[in-house]
This record gives C-alpha cells, sequence and structure tokens, in this order.
C-alpha cells in the first residue's frame, strides 16, 4: 500500500503542474456561448500544441498515451487550477477513444486529427425523448438506401449540438431483432439540409444542449463504426470512456468548492459570529469534507484495480453517484450559509459572490441525471457488483 | 500509488478470516454472549498462537512489529465476524506501553502482553465526566514517589478478563494498576452490547509505585489514540461488511408477491447505499492506517476522517440489514441485533462522530485544533 506518488509520477505532476501554471488563459468569458466556445477551441489548439488534448489516446493517433496514473494527475490537476475545458470535450473523451477502439483505418485517417485540433466538434446522439435511461428502446430509424443510410427521427440532451460538424448517432437498422441487437453506431455529419438542432434552455438559463430532428438526413455506408448491428456495444464502449476518465477532475473540483464553501463560511456573519463558527455548519462542512475524502479514496483504489484488471468495473458507478451527491449538498449548504440572501442572482450588487453559489446549486440538480441517473447507477450496484436479481 | 493490500496483508486477512469464521460459529458467539464475564478463555490462547497479541508489539518485546495497515486487517475481520475478545482493549494497552512506557514497565508487561499471557485495558473516562476523550479529572495525588488514585472510572472494556488498567489521571498521566490493587473494585455495567463488556472501576486510594506511572505526557497519547481510532474505525467496517452481505444473501434468497424482494428497488437500493457506506468506511479506514505507518502528520485529520464515517456506517448499515431482513432481523434468534449493539456502541465510544467531525471541521475550517488524549 503506498498512497504517495512514485518520483516519476511526482516529476510528471510537477511537469503538468508548471505547464497549466505556465498557459492558463484565466477565466471563460462571461458573455454568450458563441464567446465561450471560441475561447476553449483557443485553449484546445494550445493543449494539442504541447501533446495533452489526446492525453490517453495511443501515441501512434497523436496522443500521449500517458498511463491511467498519468490521466488521473492530470485531469486533477486541470481541475485544480480551474483551466477551462477543451472546446472538443466529447470528441476527445469517447469519439476519438470508439474510432480508435472499432474503426476503419480510413476512419481513423480521416477523424482523429480534426478530434484533437478542435477543429470539428463532436456530439453525442444517444437520448431521445422516449428512451432515456431505456437508451436500447431507441427508436430514430436508419434505412440503407444504395451506399448510403437514410436517418429520420429525434434525439435529445445532445450537448454543443449547435457546434457540431460530428455526431455520433446510434439508430435501429433492424427493427425486427431484439432491442439491443437491431441497433448500429453511425458517425453522422451534422451540416446538411436533413439536420436541425434547436437549442433547449436548461434550468441555469443556458443552452449546452439541444434537440436534434433528423428528417431523411443522410449517411454514407462508410460511417458505420463497428459493423451494422454492433451500435449497442459500442456505444457502451463510449459510456465506458466517458466515465473512467472524469473521477479525478471531479474530485479536484469538489476540493476547490469546498475551499469556496470554507472561505464563505468564513465571511458570512450570522448573530454573534461568522457561519464557520457556528455548530451546525462546522458539522455538515466537515460531512462534506469526509465524504470528498471517501471519494478520493475509492478512486484511488478503483484505479489501483482498474491497472490490475485493465477495465474499469461497475465500481465507477459509486464514485458517479457519490459525487452528485456531494455537489449537490455542497452548492445546497452554501445557499444554507447565504441564508435569506440566497435567492440573489449574478448580476445584482448584493449577490454573495456573484451568485456563483446559486448557479451551481441550480446547475448541480442535473448531476444525478446526465452520465447516467442516480437511480439508474444504484440498479447497475445492485445487478452488477451485489449479484440481485435484475426487476426487469 | 499503490491502494491494496500487499500480498502478505492479504494473507493475514485470509488467515483471520477463516479463523474467526470457524472459532465464532452464530453457536459459540451466543455462548460467550450469554457467560458471565463475556470472555473465550480457548479463543484468546489460539489467538495469542496466531501473534495477533502482539501484532503491532515491536519485535525487541516480543510482537511481530506490523504496522497499523496490518491491524486494521485484522481489527476489520474481528469486525466481521464480531469476534467476542478482549483483542482492542489489549492493543490499546500495548500501543500505550510501546509508545509512552518505560523499559522496565515493556519489560514486565508488554512483553507478556505481546505472548498473550497478560491482558491490560485502558480505564478512562471518569464518572460523571462528558466521557468524550481528553479532560480526565481523576487526580493523581502525590505519595512519596508514588500516587494515590480515588475516584471511579467508567466505560473499562474488558475489564473481567483484565489483568492490569492503564489509568488515566488530570495531569495526562497513565498509571499501571493490577486487577488485584488493593482498593480497586470492577462492577459489570449492563450494556446493550452483551460481546464487549464495559465495567466501571472504583479506586479508593489505590497507591501506585512510581515505577509504575508510564513516563509519557499527555501529547504522547494522541498518537495512540489516533491509532486505536483507525482499529475501531476498520473493525466497524468489518461489521458494515457482513450485515450488508447478510442483507443481500437474504435480498436474493426471500420471496414476495412471486419474486426475490432483491428485484425491488425499494430494497435493491437500500442494499447499495450499503455498499457505498461500506466502501467509503474501508476507504477512510485503510487511509488512515496508512498514513499512521506512512505520512504521521496527515494521521490526526485522517484518523478522525475514518471514526466519524465508519461511526455512522458501523450502526447504519446493520440497521438498514435489519430492515431488509423485515420482522425475522427484528428477533432476537437472529444475530443481526448483535452487530447493531456492536455498531452503535462503536459508533459512540473514543470520540463519536460529531466529535471527531468537529475535529474535521477544526482542521479544514483553519482553526487550531484542540488538543485530545485518549
Amino acid at each position: 500500500m503506498d498512497l504517495t506518488l512514485s518520483p516519476s509520477e511526482q516529476q510528471f505532476r510537477d511537469e503538468v503542474r508548471a505547464w497549466i501554471e505556465a498557459n492558463h488563459p484565466g477565466p471563460e468569458p462571461e458573455a454568450g456561448l458563441d464567446e465561450v466556445m471560441a475561447f476553449r477551441r483557443e485553449w484546445q489548439l494550445k493543449l494539442h500544441a504541447a501533446g495533452w488534448a489526446g492525453i490517453s489516446w495511443p501515441k501512434e493517433y497523436g496522443g500521449r498515451g500517458a498511463t491511467l496514473i498519468e490521466q488521473a494527475i492530470f485531469v486533477g490537476e486541470a481541475a485544480r487550477q480551474e483551466a477551462p475545458s477543451p472546446a472538443n470535450v466529447l470528441g476527445l473523451a469517447m469519439g476519438g477513444p470508439v474510432v480508435i477502439a472499432h474503426g476503419t483505418d480510413a476512419q481513423k485517417q480521416r477523424y482523429l486529427e480534426p478530434i484533437l485540433t478542435g477543429d470539428e466538434i463532436w456530439c453525442q446522439g444517444f437520448s431521445e425523448p422516449e428512451s432515456g435511461s431505456d437508451l436500447a428502446s431507441l427508436k430514430t430509424r436508419a434505412v440503407k438506401d444504395g451506399d448510403e443510410w437514410v436517418v429520420s427521427g429525434q434525439k435529445v440532451w445532445t450537448t454543443f449540438a449547435q457546434y457540431a460538424k460530428w455526431c455520433m448517432l446510434v439508430a435501429r437498422t433492424d427493427p425486427d431483432a431484439p432491442k439491443h441487437k437491431g441497433l448500429t453506431y453511425f458517425l453522422m455529419d451534422m451540416e446538411q439540409p436533413g439536420v436541425e438542432a434547436k437549442p433547449l434552455v436548461q434550468i441555469t438559463g443556458e443552452g449546452e444542449f439541444n434537440e436534434v430532428f433528423m428528417d431523411e438526413a443522410r449517411i454514407p455506408d462508410a460511417n458505420v463504426v463497428g459493423g451494422v448491428g454492433n451500435g449497442w456495444g459500442v456505444a457502451i464502449t463510449t459510456l465506458m470512456n466517458e466515465r473512467a476518465g472524469l473521477a479525478f477532475g471531479a474530485i479536484a473540483q469538489i476540493q476547490n468548492s469546498l475551499t469556496g464553501l470554507a472561505r464563505l463560511a468564513g465571511e458570512v456573519r450570522l448573530n454573534g459570529g461568522t457561519a464557520a463558527e457556528d455548530t451546525y455548519f462546522r458539522q455538515r462542512i466537515a460531512q462534506l469534507h469526509i465524504e470528498a475524502e471517501t471519494m478520493r479514496l475509492n478512486a484511488y483504489r478503483g484505479l489501483t484495480k482498474t491497472m490490475q484488471s485493465g477495465i474499469p468495473g461497475p465500481e465507477g458507478s459509486l464514485g458517479k453517484w457519490q459525487w452528485a451527491d456531494i455537489n449537490q449538498d455542497l452548492t445546497e449548504l452554501a445557499l444554507e450559509i447565504e441564508g435569506a440572501y440566497a435567492p440573489l442572482a449574478r448580476g445584482g450588487e448584493n449577490a454573495i459572490d456573484n451568485g456563483a453559489w446559486q448557479y451551481g446549486f441550480l446547475r448541480s440538480r442535473a448531476n444525478s441525471i446526465e452520465g447516467g441517473t442516480t437511480d439508474i447507477l444504484k440498479n447497475i450496484i445492485a445487478e452488477r457488483v451485489l449479484g440481485l436479481p435484475r426487476l426487469r | 500509488m499503490y491502494f491494496d493490500l500487499t500480498d502478505e496483508q492479504q494473507a493475514i486477512k485470509s488467515t483471520a478470516h477463516d479463523f474467526l469464521a470457524s472459532r465464532f460459529k452464530s453457536e459459540r458467539l451466543r455462548e460467550i454472549a450469554a457467560s458471565d464475564d463475556g470472555f473465550d478463555v480457548a479463543g484468546w490462547t489460539e489467538m495469542a498462537e496466531l501473534g495477533w497479541t502482539g501484532l503491532a508489539v515491536p519485535e525487541e518485546w516480543g510482537g511481530q512489529g506490523l504496522g497499523i495497515v496490518e491491524l486494521a486487517v485484522l481489527f476489520e475481520e474481528m469486525g466481521y465476524a464480531l469476534a467476542p475478545s478482549p483483542l482492542f482493549s489489549n492493543t490499546i494497552a500495548g500501543l500505550a506501553l510501546t509508545l509512552c512506557g518505560s523499559d522496565d514497565l515493556r519489560e514486565r508487561y508488554l512483553r507478556p502482553l505481546a505472548a498473550g499471557e497478560v491482558r491490560g485495558t485502558p480505564a478512562l473516562w471518569d464518572a460523571g465526566s462528558p466521557a468524550t476523550p481528553g479532560g480526565f479529572t481523576m487526580e493523581a495525588k502525590p505519595d512519596g514517589d508514588g500516587v494515590i488514585l480515588d475516584g471511579e472510572k467508567i466505560l473499562v472494556p474488558d475489564a473481567a478478563s483484565a489483568d492490569f488498567f492503564l489509568v488515566a489521571s488530570s495531569d495526562g498521566k497513565r498509571h499501571l494498576v493490577e486487577r488485584g490493587a488493593d482498593g480497586l473494585t470492577v462492577t459489570a455495567e449492563p450494556a446493550i452490547d452483551p460481546t464487549r463488556r464495559f465495567s466501571s472501576v472504583r479506586f479508593d486510594g489505590v497507591r501506585v509505585a512510581a515505577a509504575d506511572t508510564l513516563p509519557g505526557a499527555e501529547a504522547d497519547y494522541y498518537p495512540v489514540f489516533f491509532r486505536l481510532c483507525v482499529a475501531l474505525a476498520a473493525e466497524s467496517t468489518g461489521i458494515a461488511q457482513r450485515t450488508m452481505e447478510m442483507a443481500v444473501a437474504y435480498a436474493k434468497d426471500r420471496q414476495q408477491f412471486g419474486r426475490p424482494i432483491g428485484a425491488y428497488q425499494a430494497v435493491s437500493h437500500r442494499c447499495a447505499q450499503m455498499l457505498l457506506e461500506t466502501e467509503n468506511a474501508r476507504s477512510a479506514v485503510y487511509g488512515a492506517a496508512w498514513a499512521a505507518d506512512a505520512e504521521p502528520e496527515s494521521l490526526p485529520l485522517a484518523a478522525s476522517t475514518a471514526k466519524a464515517y465508519a461511526s455512522d456506517a458501523g450502526w447504519r448499515v446493520p440497521d438498514a440489514s435489519i430492515q431488509v431482513h423485515g420482522g425475522i432481523g427484528f428477533t432476537w434468534e437472529h444475530d443481526l441485533h448483535f452487530f447493531l449493539k456492536r455498531g452503535r456502541s462503536n459508533a459512540a465510544i473514543f470520540g463519536d462522530a460529531k466529535w471527531h467531525r468537529e475535529r474535521v471541521a477544526d482542521a479544514v475550517l483553519s482553526r487550531a485544533a484542540e488538543p485530545v488524549s485518549a
């Protein structure tokens, strides 16, 4: 048992730390999403030039080929310094790894480089209005027409579809097959007449995600990934990749928030002292620290296990569940500490911290929904870790 | 970075697991729970033969010289089996003599303790005091070159089988008093957990010779305290693991409305919650155990993190397991209540979750921590 970084891991951490410090572009613009995306494109170019964009990708595909622990260090350090996201976060975390794992040589040749540079943004077309947690029930149809597929249907919660060139689309190609077997994974060009993305406004007032309508959109047969009828397996790879890398960034983000919460508690005055001196708030803050620490240590245990077995296990679901719980509790506690100031949001003179905690409180409501709902994660844990019988 | 047990630690775990499973089957556990003194002599002898009584005692005093990670491994299994044994209190006495004793005391008491020939236990909390760490009130009145102790210590674990007590006084010192000392009276206290007994111990003018007062000062006992917190949190983690497994097994087996109850999300999500709490407790315990061995400066915060979390999980998980079992889980006939009782007792002693959370708050809200000792 050794919970310290080895000398070479420390050296890597120092290298990452120094590079981000030297190249950090500062806070994201507070203007609209267009400005934010332009800012993130710039940042991604910098990352790519230094070899950080495809940190987990094999070297032969333009990545760094970093070990799991190095990836964890990088993600953690980037979050610690509050570095922005790269513009093409879905392409880097999911699209590229799927093409590398399941794509043809021609697909690798065509798609990987523009993912790394951010020249082509990717989005993910999985969820549909009638198919959320029950993803395999999705209804978007793809029908073969010569050497093309014709696609009609609707996707939803499609993050950054309005900026995307490519969509990782799962569609039903065999309506007669059992529901997991009739699906195919496509790369769909978003820039065509049959595709329309309409932003959905979130409870924060932002519009990161979209509805995507496909009306006889065309996809060349060459854009099938992993073979016709294998869409479910390919999609699962995508989701595993999404979950694997995120834990250490999430931990660092929670730690940043806890530092902010301690500062807030020290500043907000109650009758007779600050919130940091109030027994109730002290207990709640301490409990959040304790839970964040167990989450961090669980992630290290998981990392050791993954490095031994080679594949992330279903235990990763525990971390995602716990992250959502902690983030929601933490931001709600901030509002509780603010007391009667809690309703005041960004832009007002009397809003505490310019409404940052109000934004965090609202945004974190999605944490237990996005990337696998907590309710579904509990099912996964019950069935796949504990071996309890399936309800269905 | 490697966060898992080594092969040697894994071997300790499986030896302990197998031995305890065969030694403390339900019937035997119930016999010991129903006995007068709650002490299992045969089990003790076997544990001594396995080297457990001296696991963390240095080799020069006849122990195995292993670390707190190994101790945590052992106590997780002790909790899993709910072994009724004075090993925990004896381990505290061993740690105190190792870290704060004189060579003379180590020769006379630590060496036989490591061999399992004598047993020690701490006598810390004063009757009528809040019984939280630190703030002992019993005075050690000077008497020639020794001291005289007067007063009553409560919540003394395993007093019935102890050969000596390490008695805390208001100056932060510990005094070693043998069971047969003049003026010492042990009275068993009725307690919820029949598998770990507590007694009150009266001291009526008990004289302690100078050589029997440990040289350690109050602050020297902090490392003892944090290490015993890790061991106790490990025990609670084992309790959580075992009762979670019992719930899962029952949920797979028990049928209602034509299917196993584990297929219903009200039940399966409760089980998932039990896994979350058990794994969190385990991570916190081994993180703190590692700190004790490798990074002692981070031990105080890590130990309070572990004790706070495992205090809660150590009774909530057995409680949830009782709920999954329904009516049968509420009967004396089922073993679950023993686990609940031990877990709830563990949560209360050596600083409850609230006390340890306050220590964490001190650390993270950057105020000076209050000193503790136990």
